[in-house]
């Protein structure tokens, strides 16, 4: 045993290793494919944006609309809404965001309508902050939509949006 | 395992035997020698067995009429039902069929964890079964998401979730299981393709389960080991086979009364409203086979500890074996463990029913104490009872405590050598 440890590594010994090594990156390089097929394909990513006509929301309204097959809150706040949302202490979030951070303009909150949980949509004007509130398992958002009660992580995501005129607001 | 040699009485026989031994298998599988105390507990092996080839029947057919495509998936469920000769009957019959499958497979589970069945030299037979236990959830799962209704949808969307958990990947994972941003038609066809596949992966695993339990041979209630073949046994044909068949016609008239008289009971009546993906119903629920384990993941706090206690609930299963220290098998030779048996059958029923109540209040509380418990009977109590039970005693054989103690002499000795031989 102990002569056969000492042994010095001969050149069988390095060609059965570099084939070995050889033969692993060909069956990664195969196996590539068959596990990149699941992931979202051309057709998905190219409905990567949408475009939402806002003109008839009013205020204290909120929207729901899909993107991407994920539903997309759009809420005109009231000054009452922005102000609750603005006025918390940031020491009391569990995911600390400045509403500022969240809500480019004040008026509208423009989140993922998913639950950062289990990925349920939570309830329009329900729960503990009068924001949002998710049926499954009992999560509490604010008027910002930041998690303030229950077993949700994080606050709701921010989806990249932009205005591009009063009226129409681009997600994606 | 004492097989003698088995030869073919006609000449085609043995001809084919000496090329594939087919013959010498169903020779086996006739002459394999049980105890011939085995109670009815024990006739779940073949009820299940009978669920399983079942399942796969009415799926295949069943396949051949639904549509795995998010626009026609639930039109074609309903098209199954009203225009497909006898459609309604093969449906309900599967849909229900996955209920009696898991009704079957948890008791023959406790059976096994009454009698001691799962411990030397038996531990490969219990871990193949509760892999045979995971493939069958998540078949289940994958099938449940077929109909594509309200909560086909949202337990496909709460369930892959689970994985967003992940640390870093979450995302990505998630992004992958469903070939989109959201659970949408390629998670549809994708669970379609793996809820065909795996029926067959559980039956490829159903043969080494089996494989694996004729070279011990079967436990028995008494949980001794024992001479096979000899006075303790009886060959599996007719003995077995006939008592297996009585029972499966029992099963099979409980069965028939869901299926005819209330095929919709273990459903949920938001299934027949098609996904929505803006919606998520205001309470939803898993199938009632899940439920402990959703009582479970709901009452810790933390979404990634949630998810791993989940999971760690089903592995603390898996390495069973090796936390029951006792020696004895039978709980009816373990006055405690008996007890406590019982108590984890009531915990688990327990937490059954907190999964279908809302996650709050004594609800959540509950649930919290039936988890800790859960774990407490696996880690705590059962290694710690295997060192300290006063155990009764044992007999030698299945036949000593009917004949009265020491009359077969040899039948006491044959198990003592058998028990030093091993």
């Amino acid at each position: 045993m102990s002569e056969s440890d000492k042994k010095k590594p001969n050149r069988r010994d390095f060609i059965i290793t570099a084939t070995t090594a050889a033969g692993a990156v060909g069956v990664g390089a195969a196996a590539w494919p068959l596990i990149d097929q699941m992931n979202p394909d051309a057709s998905v990513k190219a409905l990567a944006s949408t475009e939402v006509d806002i003109s008839g929301v009013q205020s204290g309204q909120s929207i729901t609309v899909l993107w991407r097959g994920k539903p997309v809150f759009i809420k005109r706040r009231t000054q009452e809404e922005i102000d609750s949302a603005r006025s918390v202490d940031l020491k009391d979030l569990k995911h600390p965001e400045k509403d500022e951070d969240r809500a480019k303009n004040p008026e509208w909150l423009v989140t993922l309508g998913i639950c950062t949980h289990l990925g349920c949509v939570p309830l329009a004007d329900k729960g503990d902050y009068k924001g949002w509130f998710c049926p499954c398992h009992g999560s509490h958002y604010d008027t910002s939509g930041r998690i303030r009660k229950g077993p949700a992580p994080t606050n709701l995501e921010i989806p990249k949006y932009e205005f591009v005129d009063n009226n129409t607001i681009k997600i994606g | 395992m004492s097989d003698h040699e088995y030869a073919p009485k006609s000449k085609f026989g043995k001809w084919f035997n000496d090329r594939l031994p087919l013959l010498t298998l169903r020779n086996h599988l006739t002459d394999y020698p049980t105890p011939k105390n085995l109670n009815y507990w024990w006739t779940f092996g073949a009820i299940l067995t009978f669920c399983l080839v079942a399942q796969i029947i009415t799926g295949i057919i069943l396949a051949m009429h639904y549509v795995a495509t998010a626009g026609l998936a639930f039109e074609s469920i309903e098209h199954i039902m009203r225009d497909v000769n006898y459609g309604w009957l093969i449906r309900y019959f599967h849909a229900n069929g996955s209920s009696m499958f898991f009704l079957a497979v948890y008791i023959h589970i406790f059976r096994s964890l009454y009698y001691g069945s799962h411990k030397s030299p038996r531990e490969l037979i219990w871990i193949i079964g509760m892999i045979i236990y995971f493939l069958m959830m998540m078949t289940a799962f994958m099938g449940y998401v077929l109909p594509w209704g309200q909560m086909s949808f949202w337990a496909a969307t709460v369930i892959t979730n689970l994985f967003s958990a992940v640390p870093f990947f979450g995302e990505g994972i998630t992004n992958w299981l469903w070939g989109g941003f959201a659970v949408d038609s390629p998670t549809l066809t994708r669970f379609y393709a793996l809820h065909y596949l795996f029926p067959f992966l559980i039956l490829g695993l159903v043969i080494l389960h089996i494989w694996a339990l004729h070279i011990p041979g079967n436990n028995n209630p008494v949980g001794i080991d024992i001479k096979q073949p000899s006075k303790d046994t009886v060959p599996f044909h007719p003995y077995i086979v006939l008592k297996d068949l009585f029972a499966l016609l029992i099963f099979l008239l409980i069965f028939a009364f869901f299926v005819f008289y209330s095929p919709n009971l273990l459903g949920h009546p938001d299934n027949y409203i098609e996904a929505n993906p803006l919606v998520t119903p205001d309470h939803i629920v898993p199938e009632w086979y899940l439920l402990p384990f959703y009582a479970i993941l709901r009452s810790i706090p933390d979404k990634l500890l949630g998810v791993i206690v989940m999971f760690a609930s089903i592995f603390v299963l898996v390495i069973l074996p090796w936390l029951d220290t006792s020696k004895v098998r039978s709980a009816i030779f373990r006055p405690i463990y008996k007890q406590f048996y019982w108590f984890l059958v009531a915990d688990v029923i327990i937490l059954g029913y907190m999964g279908a109540m809302p996650a709050e209040g004594t609800y959540l509380l509950i649930a919290r104490v039936a988890t800790a418990y859960y774990f407490i009977h696996f880690l705590i109590i059962l290694p710690f009872l295997g060192i300290k039970e006063k155990t009764l005693e044992v007999p030698l054989s299945i036949t000593e405590p009917v004949l009265g103690g020491t009359s077969n002499q040899t039948m006491a000795k044959d198990n003592l050598n058998l028990r030093d031989n091993l």
